[in-house]
């Protein structure tokens, strides 16, 4: 029986028709889905902290009403992937605790932190960019819930990044001052965004499967090669340096070559030991544990309301 | 056009009044926007947003509006509005100033907004009272302004009475379901209510500048919207189980630039990047 339904489940997989919550799915597949959908809504929420920061900071009116309505938009979409995630059969609350309890991993890069203003526009530019690029393949993926998530995800990524792009693009023209305020955050948050790829694809333990499943459409360093190669033009629009000195065409692969990424560093921030792991997971603990009272009176007064409905 | 140059209100008052609504709205959008990424339930986070997002919606359209009044002033009147030196540099060299000017280059005392909206957001509870109070005076505040003879500041309350009347349910909603919820939030939110209390009152003090644009009737009579509000929140905190407060002893001094403690360090956060890097385009 049960080969049956695989042979089902493999053959709609092949024909690229998408995979809905009631049909039957391998006990993987749904382990492997829970675990990606709830990263990236994890990824959503821990990455409203590094932006969040400078919304009470923002340089003009203008900038602060964007800035609240970007971060805003991530909290959106961490809602539309925990409801995806919650189609798999777990709870938010559930997923939530893992986060907390260190059980689940969130995007790496947003264990960095955002030094100056010019930081919103690097984060927006190259890791909203590479976001998308991570992301837009995804819109195709096998499980209905979560690429209609990302069809919506998607769209809302790709304004995000060029308002990103704008506030770089504005640094750029502006004074010497602020061109090097572009600068240094592009030097910083250049490496961490080849990082947000993943390790190189010799190392990567779930590609393959996930390839075949399509919750992965193309691979680590595909989309890593992608990314360079779109961020060494716009950077020229910017007048910015690239901060790698390897950085070179190659006119036989028709890709720029690049220099090597510090995997050890990568491996360290997934451990733990990045420069704002303990910061950020400890803001959303505290705003987790401190809400606790206003969910449990919010639980209260609809018990009430029912209650009194029902005597009524 | 404005018809109040017929009405002999001087620009200064009409920009007094302009302002102090501007920076109503900006202090309590900065103040909610800390929240961002730090509510206790996500939906509430991204509504709570919203409301930052219109108050600061409207604080831009009457900074805007400001800083059109204080433009048309001759320069040596000028001279006289702010104290803040970035503005007088700028006055003395004949720029314009723009509503970015207005909010980050001026220091506390010459700010005007009520002692209420700069108060921390210390808990939800203290959060949801002082929402409750600057919406439900909000919302019958803009009720009248929307008649006022002025276009500029007519238009605009009209078009925050929508936002302002879904933020008193919000605020109300959210009174009722902590008052009305466990022990410990209805020992939460009488506390906040409590605490808050004595910053309510200014709202309803009408000063010189009230008084004059209420006669013009350009501006909002006080003495009149105070009995709703007063009907509005105790309707709405005894829906809570929640003890309207005594008549007591209440704060005034936002209206003439007199502040509490905190609002320098709202403003210190708020104008760090214009202060820092002077005279940039962001």
């Amino acid at each position: 029986m049960s080969n049956s339904f695989q042979e089902h489940f493999d053959r709609l997989i092949d024909s690229e028709v998408t995979i809905e919550p009631k049909d039957w799915m391998p006990d993987d597949y749904r382990k492997t889905l829970i675990r990606q959908i709830s990263q990236h809504a994890h990824s959503e929420i821990v990455g409203m902290l590094p932006e969040g920061n400078w919304i009470t900071r923002a340089p003009s009116l203008r900038r602060k009403a964007v800035l609240l309505a970007k971060v805003q938009d991530e909290a959106g979409h961490g809602l539309y992937l925990y409801s995806a995630a919650e189609t798999l059969g777990v709870t938010r609350d559930e997923l939530y605790n893992q986060l907390h309890t260190g059980k689940a991993k969130y995007s790496s890069i947003f264990n960095y932190p955002t030094l100056t203003w010019a930081d919103m526009g690097a984060v927006g530019w190259l890791v909203d960019g590479a976001a998308i690029m991570n992301q837009v393949p995804l819109c195709r993926t096998s499980y209905g819930p979560y690429a209609r998530a990302m069809v919506r995800v998607c769209k809302e990524e790709s304004f995000h990044q060029r308002q990103g792009f704008e506030i770089m693009l504005t640094l750029s023209k502006g004074t010497e001052i602020q061109k090097k305020m572009a600068q240094d955050a592009f030097n910083r948050w250049w490496w961490p965004s080849l990082m947000m790829f993943g390790p190189p694809d010799a190392e990567s333990p779930h590609t393959a499967q996930s390839v075949r499943w399509r919750i992965k459409r193309l691979t680590n360093d595909e989309l890593r090669q992608k990314f360079v190669d779109v961020t060494v033009e716009q950077a020229k629009v910017l007048g910015l340096e690239m901060p790698d000195k390897d950085i070179k065409w190659n006119e036989e692969r028709g890709h720029h070559d690049f220099g090597a990424i510090n995997w050890e560093e990568f491996r360290n921030v997934v451990k733990g030991n990045g420069p704002c792991n303990k910061q950020r997971l400890e803001t959303r603990k505290k705003a987790w544990d401190e809400g606790q009272w206003v969910r449990d009176a919010a639980m209260a007064h609809a018990e009430k309301r029912k209650s009194r409905k029902k005597a009524a | 056009m404005d018809t109040n140059s017929k009405l002999q209100i001087p620009n200064s008052k009409l920009l007094d009044y302009t302002l102090r609504l501007a920076d109503d709205a900006l202090i309590l959008g900065h103040r909610l926007g800390e929240w961002c990424g730090h509510g206790p339930i996500l939906e509430q986070d991204i509504a709570l947003t919203n409301t930052a997002l219109d108050h600061l919606g409207r604080a831009r359209s009457l900074y805007q509006y400001a800083a059109e009044l204080f433009n048309q002033m001759p320069a040596d009147e000028k001279k006289q509005v702010f104290t803040s030196v970035a503005i007088q540099n700028l006055v003395s060299t004949g720029a314009n100033v723009d509503e970015d000017d207005l909010a980050y280059l001026r220091d506390g005392w010459d700010f005007r907004n009520a002692l209420l909206l700069e108060q921390p957001n210390i808990d939800w509870a203290y959060t949801v009272a002082r929402a409750l109070f600057y919406d439900t005076f909000n919302y019958f505040f803009f009720t009248e302004l929307s008649k006022s003879k002025n276009e500029s500041l007519a238009a605009v309350a009209e078009k925050s009475l929508k936002e302002v009347t879904y933020h008193l349910r919000w605020s109300s909603e959210w009174a009722v379901r902590l008052g009305d919820g466990t022990d410990e939030s209805h020992a939460r939110m009488q506390k906040a209510v409590n605490e808050l209390w004595m910053y309510s009152g200014e709202l309803f003090t009408p000063n010189e500048t009230d008084e004059e644009m209420s006669r013009a009737g350009l501006g909002v009579d006080l003495t009149k919207i105070k009995p709703l509000y007063m009907a509005r929140v105790q309707e709405v905190l005894s829906e809570a189980t929640l003890t309207t407060p005594p008549d007591t002893w209440m704060q005034q001094g936002g209206r003439n630039g007199r502040h509490s403690e905190h609002l320098g360090y709202v403003l210190a956060e708020l104008q760090f990047m214009q202060r820092a890097y002077p005279g940039m385009e962001w």
